[in-house]
């Protein structure tokens, strides 16, 4: 199985030069494509800062992340924004959706920056759209949209450009019970129709629940690493 | 897209939008305003003055304006004044004679400027007619003078009562005269009200004993931009010894100095408002910056490079200027029209102030396109400097924490 996230002894350290707070001690570990993972743990225990270094939102202080053979840390700035445009799909606790525009036309401002014609991208944002079950919301701005529809919209804009994986940071923290479980039927039904990799932070036991494969951390390591599909192909082995 | 990004980012926040329109506007209209009345007074003070007295240019006998006598008078050569009637920027030559003479009534007498003027030819010049409040004109042959509102109050005297004039006539010689007062003018110079006397240009030179000589040549033209063209012009059609030709800047260095003085005091205050502007149009940039920090953040995350999103901040910056601009100069123009058209006259200490300067107690207003131009292309270049502020804040933007913000 190919490799799509390699993370080799991440280090982080904030306020190095004053209090040191040491948020990843030297963690390691692969996603392979088609991953549905979740990153668990107690608040603090670094889940968000781990996301943001997988995500090339920040850089570690030691250590190296590839993404599909790419290490993140030889890319300035603007290939490094390029980089998270084409590879890196992202789906925040917040929605975070652009309030000014459409639900289709915040998942086809990714294409626009990625140079996909107009008809292309519209017609792509309406089959996504479609995919999250939101047909119908296409000239919806967000404030018109429920919590839930907006958090899909999130999740139809984070796959417009066909990423490597996509990162969801506490996707279900502000949603009910129903939005959530709809919410993770969307994404589980694209991880298994499209193959499409998925890690998570989170601390929604439904996420976990749904999750085949869940990374714990506590203060800054990994304590325990269960992986559904591997351990059940290891049990099914004779 | 991004257009239309821009567009809705200005209006995710009417009442700000609106806040910022408006400030951007009123700067415009309060620096135009400014102007447009600094612009106006001064046109007027120039007018006053150079349609009133001097005329925009005036030939001389050489040495006449350093030494102000009637033996520095001279007699216009035929030839000289059919070259300068040819010429297509002079509209009229008024020939006069300036000197002084006490004039007398009763048991009161005073010191006046006594002006022999050609009625006809000065009043295309200055409109003397029409600034006659009792009694009539001057005609080319009469021999009845007209006199100041202030002198003919202080003479205590009326339309029909005679004066009595003693003064010092050319080459030293005595000039006597007794002369019906004709008429009495007000002009928006206080220092001709209370001085002025005039009197048909042959009854001075009877009067002042110089037949056919005049002390002063004054040329209405026709644009008074080009004064140091007409300068050379007519300077290449007379004699440099016999003769000087000066324009009103030469003739009235006070006027100029005193327009330059309120000029540059006037920019000062200028320069202030453009201050208070900056700083109150900086709150609100400061404040659309600040609350899209998170917003940048998260379209940095996405995938959206910085200098688009710089872009992007400097288009809605744009729009908001050009919009300001325009929506002030909407209003300023037609404001200033009106204005131009219906002057302020100052009344009470405010005109005495202005009277004692000798300046006449009313607010002009320009409407020079200039003016509004200029405006409201330094209010555009504020707002676009100010503009550079998100544009550095979304440089230094720390992605992570704008996201967590």
């Amino acid at each position: 199985m190919m490799k799509v996230i390699e993370a080799h002894k991440i280090t982080k350290v904030y306020n190095a030069d004053k209090v040191p707070v040491n948020a990843l001690r030297g963690i390691s570990f692969s996603v392979d494509r088609g991953e549905f993972t979740a990153i668990v743990g107690p608040s603090g225990c670094g889940k968000s800062t781990l996301l943001n270094i997988v995500g090339g939102l920040d850089n570690p202080t030691k250590g190296k992340i590839t993404i599909e053979g790419n290490d993140l840390s030889n890319l300035k700035e603007n290939k490094l924004i390029d980089f998270r445009l084409d590879k890196i799909g992202f789906v925040f606790q917040s929605y975070n959706l652009i309030p000014v525009l459409t639900a289709r036309e915040n998942i086809a401002l990714i294409m626009e920056l990625q140079g996909v014609g107009k008809r292309a991208r519209n017609d792509r944002a309406m089959y996504l759209l479609r995919a999250v079950g939101l047909e119908g919301k296409e000239d919806k701005r967000p404030t018109e949209l429920s919590g839930g529809q907006q958090q899909r919209v999130a999740v139809a804009r984070a796959l417009a450009s066909e990423p490597a994986f996509i990162l969801a940071d506490e996707p279900t923290a502000n949603l009910d019970s129903v939005a959530t479980d709809n919410l993770l039927d969307i994404m589980a039904g694209i991880n298994k129709e499209k193959g499409t990799t998925f890690i998570f932070s989170t601390h929604d036991q439904r996420v976990i629940d749904k999750a085949r494969r869940v990374i714990r951390l506590e203060d800054g390591l990994i304590v325990s690493d269960n992986n559904l599909v591997t351990n059940k192909a290891h049990e099914d082995r004779p | 897209m991004y257009l239309k990004l821009a567009w809705r980012n200005i209006w995710r926040n009417k009442r700000r939008t609106i806040i910022t329109l408006m400030s951007i506007a009123f700067a415009v209209f309060f620096a135009s305003l400014m102007q447009s009345m600094q612009l106006g007074t001064y046109a007027n003070m120039i007018s006053n003055s150079v349609r009133f007295y001097t005329g925009y240019a005036q030939i001389h006998k050489t040495g006449y304006w350093e030494e102000r006598s009637l033996d520095n008078s001279f007699s216009l050569p035929e030839n000289v004044e059919k070259a300068l009637m040819a010429s297509e920027s002079i509209v009229t030559i008024v020939p006069r004679i300036e000197s002084f003479s006490l004039v007398s009534f009763g048991e009161k007498a005073k010191g006046a400027m006594l002006i022999g003027i050609d009625p006809f030819k000065e009043n295309e010049l200055t409109s003397l007619k029409e600034k006659l409040v009792q009694g009539q004109y001057l005609t080319e042959n009469g021999n009845s003078l007209i006199i100041g509102k202030g002198l003919a109050e202080y003479l205590n005297v009326q339309v029909g009562d005679t004066l009595a004039l003693i003064g010092q006539g050319y080459r030293g010689m005595n000039a006597v005269g007794k002369y019906g007062v004709g008429g009495i003018i007000e002009t928006p110079i206080a220092a001709f009200n209370d001085q002025a006397v005039y009197l048909p240009l042959a009854e001075a030179q009877y009067y002042f004993g110089m037949e056919n000589q005049i002390t002063n040549l004054a040329l209405n033209v026709n644009d008074f931009t080009k004064l140091d063209k007409l300068k050379n012009e007519v300077g290449s059609q007379i004699s440099h010894n016999d003769y000087e030709v000066m324009t009103w800047r030469e003739m009235m260095p006070e006027l100029v100095q005193q327009i330059e003085l309120d000029d540059a005091s006037g920019k000062i205050i200028l320069y202030v408002l453009y201050v208070i502007i900056g700083f109150g149009m900086f709150g609100t940039i400061l404040m659309m910056a600040r609350e899209r920090t998170y917003e940048f953040g998260i379209l940095v995350a996405i995938g959206m490079r910085r200098r688009r999103l710089k872009l992007l901040s400097m288009a809605e910056m744009i729009i908001l200027s050009f919009g300001g601009v325009a929506l002030g100069m909407s209003f300023s123009f037609p404001i200033m029209t009106v204005l131009h058209y219906n002057p302020i006259y100052l009344t009470g200490e405010f005109a005495e102030v202005y009277k004692k300067f000798g300046i006449e107690p009313v607010l002009n207003f320009s409407i020079s396109p200039v003016i509004f131009f200029d405006q409201a292309v330094i209010i555009l270049v504020i707002s676009l400097l100010l503009g550079i502020y998100p544009v550095l804040h979304i440089g230094r933007l720390n992605t992570v924490e704008a996201i967590r913000s």
